[in-house]
């Protein structure tokens, strides 16, 4: 098992943060494109779930997969999006994605006055945590990919 | 408390920074009485700073505001709360869970319109006016309308478009306080620019 990236949006689909860590294949385009259309693929699929659902729908969108990867998906009241690609033996991690949001995004970026919303965060300390966060995972491996 | 003065007319900008009350969890220990007293150091500073007490009242909205946008962060992560489906619950958090974290305080909710989009808060007791009395030239000054701006900016975060006043307030006689507030519409996302 392993986690292959990481994107962290805005509710104005800024990409406030990307890591990676086991991507062998890059999409080929600029990042900057391709934070939008990830956005621009999870906006839509968003609204397209929620048009579609035939009963009344609580959280929404969770996760999709393909033959080799999954996308985990968390969104916040407040339109944060945490989006992490892992491989096909991860579960689901509603919590570790709300604690990507919780323990460290508020605590190290929202709560840092100085720290401006909507734009690339700039924290190193942020980097760093969320870097060890990710890295101590179960399901994080080194070897795999 | 003169020292908390001194250095607030040396860099005026620190107030901005300073951090908001979270009598929860890890901080519980706060004294709220230095809360109260920072707030009280805060407002006057800014009488010195403008004319008139609607400037006083408009910057305090606008301080408040940019608290609120950020406090609801720490609000949804703190509190676990998810969407709300109607105002009525809005309501209900707000005065229930939000008032109770930050403030330790518990507002009744009452006065709802006819439509549901219009309800009152009724603060028994407001912290922040503690051992505030208004002076006779500051009789339009709205002391606590830094509360008003962080309830606005909080919902405007989750799509709410609201608006907030004071309607009454013990500090000018009245036997409550009196906060209210109205739905003015839900604010949908839209597709940033230069996308398809």
């Amino acid at each position: 098992m392993t986690v292959h990236n990481l994107y962290l949006f805005d509710r104005d689909g800024v990409c406030l943060h990307y890591s990676e860590w086991h991507r062998k294949k890059q999409a080929g385009i600029p990042k900057e494109e391709e934070y939008k259309l990830m956005y621009g693929m999870l906006f839509s699929i968003r609204s397209f779930v929620s048009k579609m659902s035939p009963v009344d729908m609580k959280d929404g969108f969770l996760a999709f997969q393909t033959s080799r990867y999954k996308l985990h998906y968390y969104e916040t009241p407040t339109g944060v999006k945490v989006v992490m690609n892992t491989d096909l033996g991860v579960g689901p991690i509603r919590d570790v994605l709300h604690h990507i949001y919780s323990g460290l995004y508020v605590e190290l970026v929202v709560k840092n006055p100085l720290c401006p919303l909507g734009q690339t965060v700039q924290s190193e300390l942020f980097r760093s945590r969320l870097d060890a966060y990710v890295r101590s995972l179960p399901f994080f491996s080194a070897r795999a990919g | 408390m003169s020292r908390q003065a001194n250095r607030g007319t040396e860099s005026k900008k620190m107030y901005w920074y300073l951090p908001f009350p979270l009598p929860s969890a890890s901080l519980r220990l706060m004294s709220s009485e230095l809360f109260t007293l920072t707030y009280g150091a805060l407002v006057t500073q800014l009488c010195k700073d403008y004319e008139n007490d609607e400037d006083v009242n408009k910057q305090l909205d606008k301080m408040g505001y940019n608290i609120g946008v950020r406090l609801i962060e720490d609000f949804l992560a703190r509190s676990n709360v998810g969407r709300c489906h109607d105002f009525r619950e809005t309501a209900d958090v707000i005065a229930k869970v939000a008032f109770k974290m930050y403030l330790g305080i518990t507002p009744s909710i009452t006065n709802w319109s006819p439509a549901g989009d219009e309800f009152s808060l009724i603060l028994e007791n407001n912290p922040l006016v503690d051992f505030v009395e208004l002076p006779d030239n500051h009789s339009s000054l709205i002391y606590s309308n830094l509360l008003c701006g962080v309830l606005r900016g909080a919902l405007e975060m989750v799509q709410m478009a609201v608006d907030v006043k004071f309607v009454q307030d013990t500090l000018k006689g009245d036997g409550v306080t009196e906060i209210r507030m109205r739905f003015i519409k839900r604010i949908e996302d839209n597709l940033p620019a230069g996308e398809e």
